[in-house]
């Protein structure tokens, strides 16, 4: 009888342990491959890259983390059906992912229901508006693009311009939240075309918008291999005008594509894009530097905005798993929510009950493409 | 001519072109075999990656081009030999699901071997665009038009004048009496799954500077090639040109007159109405089945 009271307190004594043990688990769901792998790729390494780095340096809470990542291809279809694993089977703590925002909004639903922190990757304002009580995101909303470059063109004196957007989700939100933020800026919308996410050729949406009376700039939304057949083919239209991308192609690998054509377009984007050419006293330079160089030493492959949101967004639920001091989805959940003055490759974020991004158009900057490098303007 | 008219012809003829390019490997195989190689965009892809990875890392643009090509006609005659030979016998619709199977494999291959990103090729010669009547022109545009008709002419004499591509031919009117006739139909089989590869890598190779290159870009392309010779009539050499022109040319002038958003969709409403209205293509042979 002793025994058998003694073997089961041993007993108790083990699982309470295990349970210590247990590791904490990230679950993410990334367009690694398909159209977005651009973003998905250099989103799924740096989480790769970051995790293991906390486990070496002993873990959260004492406890080791734990990814667990599905490939989505940017399929809204396949986001939920990983989703629904990641939350049933794998028993995730926290979702940090979702490269797209098609894929996004089709797993809203399933973090809201089942009660699981949900930090996205993907651009459109529509994640985070209206609020959702568990759903939060990293990257600026395309909303802020769009006001961010009307700013640009007011101090070029640019009032009437052309649209010229893509088929994705992100590529229609953006062209949705432009249109209706033009007014404010005093810009002019006189032309709006679009193409669709594979097409090989746009250069008869823009010889359209070279015969369009009176425009002073072309703004592309989109992201993927689009914009640098757009700009490509801008160029050899010879249109002089100026064209305006969006941070959904804030990487070297645009420049790559485009070649030469991709000289004198300009960009919104996080700093991380170029952080060495930020001034020394900049909050964002130590936090760029340090993921540039990690980033860089391990894969040999140059950083992208992207992989900068997946580092923010991994770090912002770490933070408040510390802060919450345990891994209850409700208090990392709160702990997430009253994000505070967190400096990450993005900006810095202040989350609110009512904002669940925490960004402003302050660390939104212009970069412009000179000499096949990003250049912040002014 | 308007300058606009212009510019989408050009562009319209540039797209069909290659349309053609890829439309032609269909047709060929489909001669030889009846099957439909649904792996044909796959050639398209190899050739344009294989020339990327070869030309970047240091190898001369025109042997980079060769060799992508004859790695592209060993993957053909591979995949005749291990996947489709290996089945002969078997329905033309189990042939058909093989070259299914076989293009899913080779796209997981080139993920594996090439990585997942976008590549771009640099132009053959430049990228200073030429003026004619008010539109604009790449200079690989004529790369792609010039070796096109360079491939048709080729073909045309292959097929007229050699003995080997008259067996080809003869295999593709009656297999029996070609047999009877003492040609070797297996060799002809082979022999018409390195051409078509070749032909599509060649159509990857040369589209490549022009929309860059990734893993996936053979699911397009195939289809859109597919598309045009359905349009020109399954198995017509002619038809596989006359339809990847005609398709290239109503994809750019819808985009340009009228919708640019549903371009893909026009190409897929021209095979469904085609395949109602006119099933053996603009110049296909009627087939009459005997009751």
């Amino acid at each position: 009888m002793a025994r058998n009271l003694l073997l089961g307190a041993l007993f108790a004594v083990v699982s309470i342990l295990a349970q210590a043990q247990e590791p904490i688990r990230v679950g993410a769901f990334l367009a690694v491959t398909g159209p977005a792998a651009s973003l998905g790729d250099p989103e799924k390494k740096t989480l790769d890259l970051y995790i293991e780095k906390l486990n070496a340096a002993g873990g959260v809470l004492g406890r080791k983390l734990q990814l667990v990542a599905y490939d989505s291809a940017g399929d809204a279809e396949k986001a939920r059906t990983f989703v629904k694993r990641l939350i049933e089977q794998d028993k995730v703590d926290v979702i940090v992912g979702g490269t797209t925002t098609g894929e996004t909004m089709a797993v809203v639903s399933l973090a809201e229901q089942a009660g699981v922190p949900f930090i996205s990757l993907a651009g459109a304002v529509v994640i985070i508006e209206p609020v959702k009580k568990w759903v939060f995101k990293t990257p600026h909303t395309d909303r802020m693009a769009c006001e961010r470059i009307f700013l640009d063109m007011r101090d070029r004196k640019i009032e009437r311009i052309a649209l010229i957007s893509g088929s994705g989700g992100f590529d229609k939100s953006m062209r949705g939240e432009c249109l209706k933020v033009a007014p404010t800026f005093r810009v002019q919308v006189v032309a709006d075309e679009a193409y669709g996410g594979g097409d090989t050729d746009m250069t008869a949406q823009l010889t359209k918008i070279k015969n369009s009376a009176g425009v002073q700039a072309v703004l592309n939304a989109g992201f993927g291999q689009g914009p640098a057949i757009v700009t490509k083919n801008y160029k050899q239209l010879g249109i002089a005008l100026p064209l305006y991308q969006s941070h959904g192609v804030a990487s070297k690998e645009f420049i790559k594509l485009a070649g030469e054509a991709a000289e004198g377009v300009r960009l919104p984007a996080a700093a991380v894009l170029s952080p060495e050419q930020l001034p020394a006293g900049d909050r964002q330079r130590a936090v760029s530097l340090s993921y540039k160089k990690e980033y860089e030493a391990r894969y040999k492959q140059d950083i992208s905005t992207f992989g900068g949101h997946a580092y923010d967004g991994l770090m912002i639920a770490v933070e408040a798993i510390k802060r919450a001091r345990s891994t209850d989805k409700a208090k990392v959940r709160d702990a997430i929510e009253s994000t505070k003055d967190f400096v990450g490759t993005g900006g810095v974020v202040n989350m609110s009950a009512r904002d669940h991004m925490g960004l402003d158009l302050t660390y939104f900057r212009m970069f412009e493409v000179r000499k096949g490098n990003w250049v912040p303007v002014n | 001519m308007s300058a606009q008219f212009a510019q989408y012809l050009l562009a319209g003829v540039t797209v069909g072109a290659i349309y053609a390019l890829v439309a032609l490997g269909f047709a060929i195989i489909y001669n030889a075999s009846q099957v439909i190689n649904f792996a044909q965009g796959e050639f398209v892809m190899i050739g344009g990656m294989a020339t990327v990875s070869l030309a970047n890392s240091g190898w001369p643009l025109p042997v980079a081009v060769a060799a992508a090509v004859v790695l592209a006609a060993a993957v053909g005659l591979a995949l005749e030999k291990f996947a489709v030979e290996p089945a002969r016998g078997a329905s033309v619709v189990t042939l058909i699901i093989i070259t299914i199977g076989a293009s899913i494999l080779l796209r997981g291959v080139a993920t594996l071997v090439w990585g997942k990103n976008m590549h771009a090729l640099k132009p053959f010669s430049g990228e200073a665009p030429i003026q004619i009547a008010g539109a604009t022109l790449l200079p690989q545009s004529l790369w792609v038009l010039g070796v096109t008709l360079t491939v048709v002419l080729l073909l045309g004499w292959f097929f007229g004048r050699t003995l080997l591509g008259k067996a080809l031919l003869a295999t593709s009117h009656n297999r029996l009496a070609a047999q009877l006739a003492g040609i070797n139909v297996r060799h002809v089989l082979l022999l018409s799954f390195g051409l078509s590869a070749a032909l599509g890598a060649v159509a990857g190779i040369l589209i490549a500077p022009i929309t860059f290159t990734s893993w996936d870009v053979g699911v397009m392309l195939g289809l859109k090639g597919f598309a045009a010779a359905i349009l020109g009539g399954m198995g017509s050499g002619p038809g596989a040109v006359v339809g990847g022109l005609a398709l290239g040319i109503i994809e750019a002038m819808g985009a340009g007159y009228l919708s640019s958003a549903y371009k893909d969709a026009i190409a897929f409403v021209i095979i469904l109405a085609v395949l109602f209205f006119m099933p053996s293509g603009l110049l296909g042979q009627r087939s009459a089945d005997r009751v």
